[in-house]
This record gives C-alpha cells, structure tokens and sequence, in this order.
C-alpha cells in the first residue's frame, strides 16, 4: 500500500476544490445568467475536457507549462520552481481538466432560481453581495455540494492527465491512480488489488455521502 | 404629487406618457401582451426602457436623457409579482426580514412581526413558502414588499393564483392596507371588475399605449374612444350621422332620431360612433310612466334574455332595426315586474346624458 501516493492524491483533490470551486460558482452564476452571445462558445469551451482525450489535454498543459512557453519560465521566475513535473502544475492542470465537472452542476444550480425570486431581492433592496450570499447561494447549494463531490472524485481518479503533466515522482506528483497502475507494471496483483479497491471505498464514501446530505438538507429548501 | 412616467421601448413595445395621481390605488387593465408587466417592471428599474422618465414627485428614478437610472435596490418601491417570488428556502419572518436589512437585527425582527400581523398572517413566522397557502404566500409577499414603507407599491396580478374566496378576503385586506398606510398602488390586472371594485384611478392599455386613463367611475362610464369601449367589454357600440341644427341636433339611429347634447362632440354633419352602458338604457316601466320617458324612447322586442346571478340582461331589437341589438341591463325584480320575456314588445329611453360618443382613433 502505497500511503504517500493516497495522500498526495487526497491534497491534491482537496487543493483543487478549494481553487476551483469558488471559480466555479463566479463562472457558473455568470454563465447561468449572462445574455452575453459569447455564452454558448465559453460552454462549449468549459465543457471541452470532456470530450478530449487525457493526451491532448496533457500534452498542451505541457507545452504550456514547460521551460519552452512563456508561461513556465515567468512562474519559475516568480515562485523560484518550475511548474511542469511538481505538484503545482499538477494542481493547475487538475484545476483545469476538472472545469466541467465543477461549472455544469453550478450553472444549472443558478439557472433553476426563478428569475421572479431573483428580482424580489432587488426589489427588496438587497445589494449584489447580500442577494448573492443570503438567496442565490443557499438556493445553489445542491448545485455547490455536487460540483464539490465531483470535482473530489475525480480528480482521486485522474490518470492520464496527471501522467503526462507530472510524470510518476514520488511524493510529488505520483498519485494513488498512477501508483496502482506502476504496481500492475510490476506484476504487483495483490498492492495494486489493494489500492485499488481503497479507491473504490473512499469515491463510494464521497459520492454516498454527498446523496445523504442532499436527502437530509436540502429536501426542506425545496419549494 | 404624482409619479409621472414616460417610456419609449421596442422589446415588449411601451410608448406611454402618464401622469398618475400619488396615495391612490391606480388599476392597469388590458389584454395579455398589452404591456401591463413591462410598465411595472421599467417603473421598478427591472426593465430598462430605451427611453423614458420615471419621476415620483421630484425624485427622479430614471431619465435616460439624462443619465440618471436608479437601480431597483434603490428606488423607494414595492413589488408583488405575480407568483409573489418569495425566498423559498426561508421562513415568512426571515422573508420579511430581508427588506429590512438596513435596520439593526434586533428591530429587524420586530418589525417583521409587525408586518406580518398587519397582514394577518401572525403565527405563521416560522412557516417556508412551501407550507403555506396561496393566500397565505400572497400576504408575505405583501407585507415583505411593505416593509421598506415604499412609496410607490407595484402589484402584477397579485389575485390571480388563489381562489375565489381567498381573492374576496385579500380585496378587503388591499383596501385595508392602504387606508392604513396610503402609498401609491399600482395595480396590475387583466380582470376589469377587480379593477373597478379596488381602484379608484383606472388606466386602459393595450399594445403598450395608454387607451384611456382617469378617475374609475369616469374611465367606465365614459369610454372617450372605440378601443376604450373595447377593452371595457361595452357592448352596445353603433354608428350615425348627426342632422339637424344646433338648436336640433338629432343622432340618426335607423328609423329613430336621437336628442343629442349640444357639445362638439356632436357637430352637425359628422357621423359618429358611440355607445351607450347596458345599465343606462332606460327601460319604461309598464305599471308606471316615469319623467325619462318622454326623451328618445324607442320600440323594441327583445330577441333573447339571459340571467346573470341578479342581474338580468336582455338583448333587444328596436323597431325597424332587425339586425341590430340593443344591449339592456336590469336588476332581476325590475325584470320580474315588467314581465321581461323573449318576444316581448317594450320601450326604451336612450337619455341624452347618457349617449356616449367615441373617436374612431
């Protein structure tokens, strides 16, 4: 049993979450309501680590990441470490190939208040931030738990992604998924068993979990 | 004082300018698609017209000449929608509570009780949306929009979700409220016989114009064109020349000669339309001839009879006029006492006062 590489997943999910869910909810609030005509173009953009394969995704993080983009060496300069092959590139290409998963229950979340329950709040004099943090927000909230759990969920099991942007260094970017898949490399059946099936419980515990709440909280917020 | 609006859009058209008078409650009656909503929501800052002026007495809301657009947080205004938008996931009390925000918590929520017993709905503070009725969501939804004391409160159809009788309580409650706090009502409806019990103001709308707009009694007794006889569902709307001088002057209705007052309204020459109300065709009483009788009677036979809860309405052909009709309403003992029946012959008085003409614009 890999501890190490359970550990740095689990910090990378949480570390991803906590970067992308407050972008999420700015850019799904903004995407649920904005009638802006460039609205189905950044969809379709948010929604495109969807459909690429690992590879591409990983393969353009690097290059934009790596020693050769501007990108790599401004951060290096920055940060005083590289960004290709370290836990902080991991995280910004974790952060990015879970877009999706975070904006699309969030929009949806905002898009379903009302709009009539929307404008009572203005009408009821309720500056942006007030009508944001004491309407929309705690309406969103199912939208905010499912975005949480799944942006957590998968980034525990992103493989290909994370191979190809942070290779196989442990302690760094060597992850559970990455380390189940050295341990079959290696003819390891039962440490690859292992983990494997630890993977399966913690995703099972995260997602049965994020039900239960929805079943306990928010039937009663339902009109 | 007044609030005073004049808008100017595409997307629902609006092309208004109004002058409506401050503490009274002001009925906005049209059709579906008139632009009833749309006036309330550019009067609220929730649509932005492509030009106009909202100005309550001298506090202007929006002038887009100018610059000047409130935005609806901060315009001094109420607004009741039509499904009422209460905040589903809080209580009545926190519903409240939410207009008062600018008020220190602790008398946030007394004030927030007080409200919500003034709307009759104490004892259910701790209720959601959800659990209560739809009369019950309506008086949050009033007393959450009162809460801020707006000078200017908005109601879109606030009656039309509950039932009957509900609808009957809440009448009272809106004229109960108002006696108590007199703020400018506008009130959104497409059901004229609620506009006509609650308003005291009635605008017409249709097509985003204003038909016609002045005191209630006025605007349904005397419709000033066709479209404003339309939209109040007048039935008896005709057309004729005007004869004679103006010492004379008489409206040519088929065989019949018709007084008409001597306005200008009804030069000689013109041919006009006009109408008259069903309830001021004087019908001549058969046991007893009345002062009335003797100005413009005309012979008629009613064609059919219909009884409306207590009121009856007859639809009569005058003499000579086979096709026209002739719309009379009388309460059911007056019908009763002059044996009103199909294929009866009786005579009728159309006043002169009571002649309305109309524009044909």
């Amino acid at each position: 049993m890999d501890w190490v590489a359970l550990r740095l997943s689990l910090a990378l999910a949480a570390v991803t979450l906590l970067v992308l869910l407050p972008l999420g909810i700015v850019a799904g609030r903004w995407l649920a309501t904005t009638r802006s005509r460039a609205r189905p173009w950044l969809e379709a953009l948010t929604a495109l680590p969807l459909v690429l394969p690992p590879t591409v995704v990983g393969y353009y993080l690097l290059v934009a990441l790596g020693a050769r983009s501007p990108l790599g060496p401004a951060f290096e300069r920055i940060f005083g470490a590289p960004l290709a092959f370290t836990f902080t590139g991991l995280v910004v290409a974790s952060v990015i190939v879970n877009i999706p998963f975070a904006v699309q229950p969030l929009q949806r979340a905002f898009a379903a208040i009302p709009p009539d329950v929307r404008e009572a709040a203005q009408c009821c004099g309720l500056s942006r931030w007030q009508s944001f943090a004491r309407i929309e927000l705690p309406l969103a909230w199912p939208g905010v738990l499912s975005a949480a759990v799944l942006t957590f969920a998968h980034t525990l099991g992103e493989f290909g992604v994370v191979l190809m942007v942070g290779g196989s260094i442990p302690g760094e970017t060597k992850t559970i998924a990455i380390a189940i898949y050295d341990r079959v490399q290696a003819f390891d059946t039962g440490g690859a068993g292992a983990m494997a099936l630890l993977l399966v419980v913690i995703s099972f515990a995260t997602v049965a979990l994020s039900y239960v709440l929805s079943e306990r909280w928010l039937k009663p917020a339902k009109r | 004082m007044s609030l005073r609006i004049a808008l100017g859009h595409d997307g629902p058209p609006l092309d208004l300018d109004l002058a409506l008078p401050a503490g009274e409650i002001v009925g906005i009656v049209g059709p579906s698609g008139s632009g009833k909503t749309s006036l309330l929501r550019a009067i609220a800052g929730l649509l932005r017209p492509r030009r106009g002026r909202v100005a309550f007495d001298h506090d202007v809301w929006l002038d887009t000449a100018h610059g000047i657009d409130r935005p609806t947080r901060e315009r001094p205004i109420g607004y009741v929608s039509q499904h009422y938008g209460l905040f589903p996931h809080l209580t009545a009390l926190e519903n409240v509570a939410c207009s008062l925000l600018d008020r220190p918590p602790a008398e946030r929520d007394a004030q927030a009780r007080a409200r919500l017993a003034q709307a009759h709905v104490a004892g259910l503070e701790e209720r959601r949306p959800r659990e209560l009725s739809g009369g019950q969501q309506q008086r949050v939804a009033m007393a959450r929009a009162l809460a801020r004391n707006p000078r200017v409160l908005l109601l879109d159809e606030p009656f039309s979700s509950v039932d009957r009788s509900t609808r009957k309580r809440l009448y009272v409650e809106l004229k109960r409220l108002h006696a108590e706090l007199s703020p400018t009502v506008l009130l959104v409806t497409h059901d004229l016989d609620e506009a006509a019990m609650l308003a005291s103001h009635l605008c017409l709308m249709q097509r985003g114009h204003i038909v016609q707009q002045g005191p209630t009694r006025e605007v349904m007794t005397r419709p000033a064109t066709i479209a404003a006889a339309r939209l109040l569902d007048l039935p008896n709307l005709f057309e004729g020349p005007i004869q004679g001088t103006s010492a004379a002057r008489r409206l040519v209705f088929g065989p019949h000669h018709l007084e008409v007052p001597d306005t200008g309204a009804f030069a000689s020459g013109r041919t006009i339309a006009w109408t008259i109300l069903p309830t001021r065709v004087l019908l001549h009483r058969v046991d007893r001839p009345s002062h009335g009788e003797r100005e413009n009677p005309v012979p008629a036979v009613i064609a059919d009879l219909v009884v409306l809860g207590d009121d009856v309405i007859a639809r009569l052909a005058p003499a000579g006029m086979p096709e026209a009709r002739l719309t009379l309403k009388v309460s059911q003992h007056v019908a009763e006492r002059n044996a009103l029946a199909v294929g009866r012959d009786v005579t009728v008085s159309l006043l002169r006062e009571a002649i309305v003409p109309l524009e044909t614009k």
